[in-house]
């Protein structure tokens, strides 16, 4: 049994301290916004906030996470508010969609510690999230109008 | 706004029949194609065919269009029904979208194949507003004719009086009824009122199409709500993962049971045809028993297939053997005589590896079986629900009426989608063990148990007379792939040369499987035919957009693409040093494409970096336009990478790659600043979009790297070892 804070209500789950993050928050818990990409920490898709820091699910056993705050895309705000997930519609980024939650809670994690990022540094911090759509300019795009109307 | 949120979108058909009140409009598959019913004419047939609804207006005034634009990233969920909405001239905030069911009889587009009117659903070669465009136009238009008859009696007037606004009809004096007020009281009649083309609207009365509304699909896409099928919770669910052989085609003959039944959670095995799926009560331990499975094979035709042989020796000599059979993908004039009287003639030899599709989902779907073992209910994302639903009938013993389809979102589709093997393993998984069961590969079984593009070999040729123009065309193309090899191979829709040869060769069969990738054979085809035209314009001394504008015979379409994407990119304009352009062209589903690139290179690290790319589209009538521009940048990253990156590779029999470190995708760093793209403004019926920003991308990058350095790539991808390697040539 692994207790911790999931988007802020307190949670638990009965299952081995190996299993993956991931698949406690999808399958256990039953929050599936946060995506199965890749399994091996290549891809970004399964990106969710492990107080406060962006971390891979898929890599990360929930023992970790034990009394930890965990935030997941559902509690990124309470009605899809952020600015980014505001700027992710105005921009029209997703397009197949399956990536985007993990851009977006690594976009996220970026904003929250440098709110003026310039273009490389955006490049560079999500450069390990992967959307096989290629809308990597129009993240850019988004994660700028979030900075500026943020 | 309704969003495919819920579980719950697909509609009863005969329960939609049967409305809650308001007008209800059928439809049905005629001989020309789908035909708008009324409610009688629909009772009449239901019992003996397949009868749905399309379109229904409430008194509520809402109206709720079904949409068969299976959704994958490229907008034609909202794309497909907008169009019926335009000539209904409804109020689209007012218009709710439903999926429509896996029913090509009903939901399908039609299309004349050898000789045959079939029926279709699939969502592949960038069909779906090509092929629904002019149905949903006849349809919405019926029901705005039907509308405005209910209302011309009303008002006892005639209807040519009255016309529509968004939602509402208006009479003479401005009296007004909205749609939903009409639909209280509307008689449907015995039979629907003919539309001739004429009365459609004209294309400057759209107030929908040309507009660019915003794509239904995404708002529930940046908050985790968006519906895959790999988020479906069933109660009393169980997991599975299926584990194929390493060697594609063997069949387990064995495998170590009574190790796994000492695993936790652990609930068994079914055995398939090409693999063993392990089952478990959660997906941690479905893992943990894959980790532990150990599976006794049969011998597989593949067993001894190394691709990187058969691409570097194999293909040429059987190329170039006059007794491998060549078969006809276009011929035209005399190429003989054309290259015995040729002033010069060119040569080159193209090769591209195997393509993996990588579409960010891996492939899963959820199955469950019904207690009495004869009816099973299927979530999937799937780009063909018609086939998926026959397929899985046949892998059961059921008719399609025993299979219960809901179609989900997909997380990429890329041609991948189109063949749901993934889908009928969790249908006999769920038949065998009698529980509901969500089944999913993981990324390693996704490359490992892959349907690959081919690879191929070409081998082009260019004749030209006496005043330089191009006279003479000849290209094989070699691989095993059958039909997905000759796609985008034919020239005459953009460059007219009179006298072509242009053949497919068979090299065998590997035991490999191959399947459509985003555009298919056009990916290698163009990438040789525009290398080949680029070569023999810097051999002639011209430049590249001037020869094929001069000594290339080119259509009128051609012309006006490169002009536009000329004009786009300032072709002529010097770049700044260690910086070039590359140009090329490409057709692809009836539309026609230019692109440049603007490129770099580290000599060092033979890294090729595309900064910015010019698309110049003529695709006709754009429906969406910022959804087709975002669909054709998709196309170019997509494109983008399969150049500079992906290979797949075989190695006895079995796929070298296994996840995203060795099948190395486009990432942001690798992503081009800049992507302009254009559509050309033609009042020409729509055609595809999704795959025309890609097949470009190949031939673009690699005349662009001969632009910068002198030196030709042959070989897709432009992988950093191979551009040293032609660097130092």
């Amino acid at each position: 049994m692994v207790a911790f804070t999931l988007n802020g209500k307190r949670v638990s789950v009965r299952t081995e301290p190996n299993t993956p993050l991931l698949w406690a928050v999808r399958e256990h818990l039953q929050l599936t916004g946060t995506k199965f990409g890749c399994g091996a920490g290549l891809c970004g898709a399964c990106t969710v906030h492990v107080n406060g820091k962006a971390v891979k699910s898929c890599l990360t056993q929930v023992s970790e996470v034990e009394g930890a705050r965990v935030v997941t895309i559902e509690g990124l705000s309470p009605d899809a508010s952020h600015p980014l997930q505001k700027a992710f519609i105005a921009e029209q980024v997703p397009q197949c969609g399956y990536c985007q939650s993990g851009q977006i809670m690594k976009a996220a994690e970026l904003l929250a510690n440098n709110p003026k990022p310039s273009r490389d540094q955006i490049v560079a911090h999500m450069n390990g999230n992967i959307c096989r759509c290629g809308t990597y300019n129009r993240i850019v795009a988004a994660i700028q109008r979030a900075s500026k109307e943020g | 706004m309704t969003t495919m949120t819920s579980l719950d979108h697909t509609v009863s058909r005969r329960g939609f029949l049967k409305g809650a009140g308001g007008l209800t409009f059928a439809v049905t598959m005629g001989s020309g194609g789908m035909q708008l019913l009324t409610p009688t004419e629909a009772k009449a047939l239901a019992g003996h065919t397949d009868m749905s609804a399309w379109v229904r207006i409430s008194p509520d005034n809402t109206i709720t269009i079904l949409t068969p634009g299976a959704e994958m990233g490229q907008g034609s969920m909202t794309s497909v029904p907008l169009i019926l909405a335009e000539e209904l001239d409804a109020d689209w905030n007012l218009v709710h979208l439903e999926n429509a069911p896996a029913d090509p009889k009903v939901y399908g587009y039609s299309r004349k194949r050898r000789g045959r009117v079939q029926h279709s659903m699939a969502i592949v070669g960038s069909r779906a507003v090509m092929m629904y465009y002019k149905p949903m136009r006849m349809a919405g238009a019926q029901v705005r004719k039907v509308l405005l008859e209910n209302a011309a009696k009303k008002w006892g007037v005639p209807a040519s009086q009255l016309r529509t606004e968004p939602n509402v009809v208006i009479g003479p004096g401005g009296k007004r009824l909205t749609y939903g007020e009409i639909a209280g009281f509307a008689k449907v009649p015995a039979k629907l009122p003919k539309v001739s083309s004429g009365e459609l609207k004209k294309p400057r009365d759209f107030r929908l199409i040309g507009k660019s509304l915003p794509r239904r699909d995404i708002p529930p896409k940046v908050d985790g709500a968006a519906m895959f099928a790999i988020d479906v919770q069933l109660p009393g669910m169980v997991y599975a993962s299926t584990v194929h052989s390493p060697v594609q085609g063997a069949k387990p003959l064995s495998w170590n049971e009574a190790k796994l039944k000492k695993l936790k959670g652990y609930l068994g095995a079914v055995k398939l045809k090409e693999g063993v799926a392990v089952i478990a009560d959660n997906f941690e331990h479905v893992m943990a028993a894959r980790a532990e499975l150990e599976v006794k094979w049969s011998k597989a035709k593949a067993a001894g297939y190394n691709s990187e042989e058969a691409l570097e020796k194999d293909y040429p000599r059987k190329s170039a053997d006059p007794k491998t059979k060549a078969k006809k993908v276009d011929r035209k004039g005399n190429v003989d005589a054309a290259f015995a009287s040729a002033a010069k003639t060119y040569a080159a030899d193209y090769r591209c590896d195997y393509g993996y599709h990588a579409q960010m989902e891996p492939l899963n779907a959820v199955a469950r079986i019904n207690a009495t073992g004869d009816r099973v209910e299927i979530w999937e994302g799937t780009q063909a629900p018609g086939r998926s639903r026959s397929m899985i009938a046949d892998a059961l013993g059921f008719k399609t009426s025993q299979v219960i389809h809901h179609q989900m979102y997909m997380g990429g589709g890329f041609g991948r989608r189109s063949r749901t093997d993934y889908t009928v393993e969790a249908a006999l998984i769920s038949k065998e063990i009698k529980k509901p069961v969500k089944m999913i590969w993981t990324r390693e079984e996704d490359i490992n148990y892959g349907m690959f593009r081919p690879q191929s070999f070409q081998h082009l040729e260019g004749a030209l007379d006496a005043s330089g123009n191009l006279v003479g065309w000849k290209h094989s193309v070699i691989g095993d792939g059958r039909r997905l090899l000759t796609g985008g191979a034919k020239i005459s829709k953009y460059y007219k040369v009179p006298n072509q040869n242009i053949v497919e060769q068979s090299a065998g069969k590997h035991g490999i499987r191959t399947k459509h990738w985003r555009a298919v054979a056009h990916v290698f085809n163009v990438y040789a035919i525009e290398a080949l035209i680029d070569e023999m314009a810097a051999k002639e001394g011209m430049d590249p957009l001037e020869f094929r504008l001069k000594k290339v015979p080119l259509t009128s379409k051609a012309r006006r693409v490169l002009l536009k994407v000329a004009e786009m990119s300032d072709w002529k304009r010097k770049r700044p040093a260690g910086r070039a352009l590359g140009l090329s062209m490409t057709e692809r589903s009836g539309s026609l494409g230019a692109e440049v690139v603007e490129l770099s290179v580290d000599r060092k690290t033979g890294k090729i970096h595309v900064h910015k790319v010019w698309a110049a589209i003529d695709s006709g009538i754009v429906v969406q336009p910022e959804a087709a521009r975002r669909n054709v940048e998709s196309g170019v990253h997509y494109g983008l990478s399969s150049v500079l990156k992906e290979r797949a590779t075989i190695k006895n029999g079995s796929v070298e790659q296994s996840n995203f470190h060795d099948y190395e995708v486009l990432r942001f760093a690798d992503s081009p600043e800049e992507v302009h793209v254009e559509f050309l403004d033609r009042p020409t019926r729509p055609t595809g979009i999704g795959e025309i920003g890609n097949p470009g991308i190949g031939s673009a990058v690699a005349n662009g790297f001969h632009a910068l350095t002198g030196k030709r790539l042959y070989h897709m991808p432009f992988t950093p070892e191979r551009v040293l390697a032609a660097l130092k040539s």
